[in-house]
């Protein structure tokens, strides 16, 4: 069983203000981590590895600095982590940023074919969940979102039964592999690596990929290829607060009356078919 | 599994001590293994912080011209608080900043004789030299125990699955921390952390425009200053305050001995808050915010409470050993001196490929004929004469106080007065003997 699973350095946004005036995240001297809902698309593959082995490869996009988020991966003891990097790729969108990790997907399956990839919910700085489904659409694998739980693996069938946290109730469901997870925080919690790992990664290089070597259409990567425009950044309006009654204490029957009166003409309790 | 790299030697603490051991060791070729268990070196530390050039200069030559240092300090002051009042005494010298004085830039010549340091910033930076020379950085990994083989150290456990590894010897340098969870084990009864051997610091780093910092604390541009108190700045307390000017942010703390902290049940956090509102030190501060708020244990105990500092195996350097100045407000300078010399220790013994307490002795040699056990000696009955005259703490300052108010002030009233009441204002709270006999004792202690 062999996973990948994409990943994407961010900044830390516990630590990161926002800009009042241009309304863009202030990134000097933040901290960069490696996207939270990754880590745990990243423990899932570690977690089927150990049930049914195989191996976990991860794989980023991004400046050379993004190679001390790649080490943190091999720290909880991925087998394998590549960088994408190359001045091609800069400015890339989601669109043009699944083309392009689509390629390195088909790449590494020439040497180790590829049965799932795993990605995060969402990165917490764009927020768009687009990559994920954009990869599996590209590569043609069933895809499965906010996936909190894989059930089971059957190896010989090649079949995956995931359950998936929405709204309204968990669905479980089952596909044929290869196939695309995006997993939530949920799914599970992080190891912690051994030791072993944590030495090899702070010795690790990832291998750097670059266009030349991932091959693909040039006009479908970086700026050329991201026909996204940002026309403007801003926070979303802070919402009004809700309406506190007063009084419950004193007198709860006259609270409870003005409430009923208020919910009635908003047309929330009452109406037509209700009791009087 | 034991199948872990073994390492010719291990170092357990990536501050100053362990820092200067791994990359010392480093250089001479040694492999190395650097234990941290913070996220990054630095992350969990406190420290004041003045940081002492010479020591470092000889482990990172021309140090200051790369090393994130917050201001050169030019002046250092020691105020003397009363409830209400402030005797100051300072000094301030080019001297101290040679080359900084021409205003800009980082001079060539230095370097100053000591920085302003955030150990946050700095220990990262310091610590990524050894990497550089070849020691191998494993952070966020604690070191739990020390692994024995017939009364022998042969390596460290840590905190992680197959987390053993073996080494010919292990140098502790985890802090003063180590002393309550490593070195029991490997010592001689008069250990663990006792009380009256260590003050509780807790520090706040203050942010400020540099250009405010620069004005209230009458400082060239770039330049620091230092403020030690002593007096009503601790509440009460057997303690010294501080204050010191970092680039755009003030580092204000207080330490006072744990054991007068047990015994009057005064808690930190009110201690430092009532010596920010003393009416002297509002004006400093105001309009700062709060960006970090911190408490860390420093070894007081002075030459007394070192510990064993060797044995089959191992080494123990830095605050792990008590190896601090409290007179002089000196340790990671004590540190880094020690972490070197045990890394130089380690070097001769793997020559001889001989890793056992004889081999070592050599280590406590080297101490001693260094400035950090003369120092430390030198003071060795500091201690005991703080404990035994507290009124050097607190009548002192309320003392002074109360002389220079009747010398100042202006009323008329007869300067011969002016002069008796000043003996008075000193005489009323000391007897003329007291005072002889607590200069005498002070000077004594510090032979
Ligand atoms: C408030 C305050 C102000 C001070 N002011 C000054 C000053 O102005 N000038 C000065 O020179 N000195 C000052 N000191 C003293 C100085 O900070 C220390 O003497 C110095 O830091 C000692 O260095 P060290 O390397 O021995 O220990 P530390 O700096 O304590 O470093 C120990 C390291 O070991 C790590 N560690 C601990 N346990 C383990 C473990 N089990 N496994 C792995 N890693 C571990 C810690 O995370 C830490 O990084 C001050 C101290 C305090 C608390």
């Amino acid at each position: 069983m062999h996973s990948v699973v994409l990943i994407k350095q961010v900044p830390d946004t516990t630590e990161v203000r926002m800009d009042p005036k241009t309304g863009t995240l202030i990134r000097t001297g933040v901290p960069s981590i490696v996207n939270p809902y990754d880590v745990h698309a990243l423990e899932e593959a570690l977690a089927l590895r150990d049930k049914y082995g195989g191996r976990v490869t991860v794989v980023t996009m991004g400046p050379p600095q993004a190679k001390e988020a790649l080490r943190k991966c091999i720290s909880f003891g991925a087998d394998e982590a590549i960088l994408l990097t190359d001045r091609a790729f800069a400015g890339s969108d989601t669109l043009s940023t699944s083309y392009i990790l689509t390629q390195a997907v088909k790449k590494i399956s020439e040497q180790h074919p590829v049965d799932l990839v795993l990605a995060g919910k969402q990165a917490i700085d764009g927020d768009t969940a687009q990559v994920g489904p954009g990869v599996a659409t590209r590569l043609g694998f069933e895809q499965l979102t906010y996936v909190v739980k894989v059930e089971g693996v059957d190896l010989e069938k090649k079949e995956i039964t995931v359950h998936r946290l929405l709204e309204e109730g968990r669905e479980v469901i089952k596909t044929k592999l290869p196939a695309l997870l995006t997993v939530v925080k949920e799914a599970n919690s992080i190891r912690y690596g051994s030791l072993p790992h944590v030495m090899r990664a702070v010795r690790y290089d990832p291998p750097g990929w670059n266009q030349a070597f991932i091959g693909g259409d040039l006009t479908k990567m970086g700026l050329k290829g991201s026909p996204t425009n940002v026309k403007r950044i801003f926070p979303p309006p802070t919402r009004a607060p809700g309406e506190i009654i007063p009084g419950g204490k004193e007198d709860p029957a006259a609270a409870a009356a003005l409430l009923v009166d208020k919910l009635t003409a908003r047309g929330a309790v009452g109406g037509k078919g209700a009791a009087q | 599994m034991s199948g872990n790299e073994r390492f010719d030697c291990i170092v357990v603490g990536a501050g100053p001590a362990g820092t200067a051991a791994a990359l010392t060791l480093a250089r001479a070729g040694v492999k190395v293994v650097l234990f941290e268990r913070g996220e990054f070196p630095g992350a969990k530390n406190v420290m004041g912080g003045v940081l002492y050039s010479k020591t470092l200069n000889k482990l990172v030559p021309g140090f200051w011209k790369e090393a994130p240092l917050e201001r050169p300090v030019i002046e250092q002051n020691l105020w003397m608080l009363s409830s209400d009042s402030v005797a100051k005494v300072g000094y301030r010298s080019p001297r101290f900043v040679p080359g900084h004085a021409a205003e800009g830039g980082v001079p060539d010549e230095g370097p100053a004789n000591a920085f302003t340091v955030l150990r946050a910033k700095f220990d990262r930076w310091f610590a990524q030299k050894a990497v550089d020379a070849g020691a191998l950085l494993i952070t966020e990994t604690a070191v739990e125990d020390l692994l024995w083989e017939n009364g022998k150290v042969v390596g460290v456990q840590t905190g992680r699955d197959d987390g053993k590894v073996y080494a010919d010897a292990v140098i502790v340098t985890a802090g003063l921390h180590a002393l309550n969870s490593l070195i029991p084990k490997m010592a001689d009864g008069r250990l663990g952390i006792k009380p009256e051997h260590v003050a509780l610091a807790v520090k706040q780093i203050i942010a400020l425009p540099k250009e405010k910092i620069e004005d209230r604390f009458n400082l060239p541009a770039g330049m620091g200053a230092t403020i030690e108190l002593v007096g009503a700045s601790t509440s009460g307390l057997t303690g010294i305050s501080f204050i010191y000017t970092n680039a755009d942010s003030i580092s204000i703390g207080a330490g006072a001995m744990l054991s007068d902290y047990v015994k009057s049940g005064k808690h930190p956090y009110d201690v430092i808050e009532d010596f920010k509102a003393h009416p002297a030190i509002k004006p400093l501060i105001a309009g700062g915010e709060v960006k970090e708020y911190l408490g860390h244990l420093i070894p007081e105990g002075g030459y007394n409470a070192v510990p064993k500092l060797y044995g089959d195996g191992f080494m123990v350097a830095g605050d792990s050993a008590m190896l601090v100045n409290s007179v002089h407000r000196e340790g990671s300078n004590l540190a880094m001196e020690s972490g070197r010399l045990a890394a130089e220790t380690f070097i001769k013994a793997k020559e001889r490929k001989d890793y056992s307490a004889r081999s070592f002795a050599a280590y406590r040699d080297a101490l001693d004929k260094s400035f950090v056990l003369k120092d430390l000696r030198k003071y060795r009955g500091i201690q005991h004469y703080l404990d035994s005259h507290p009124q050097i703490f607190l009548s002192y300052p309320e003392m002074v106080s109360e002389a220079a108010f009747r010398f100042l002030n202006v009323d008329e009233a007869p300067k011969a007065e002016h002069e008796k009441m000043m003996v008075q204002a000193v005489t009323n709270r000391r007897s003329m003997m007291g005072l002889l006999s607590d200069l005498w004792a002070g000077w004594r202690a510090t032979r």
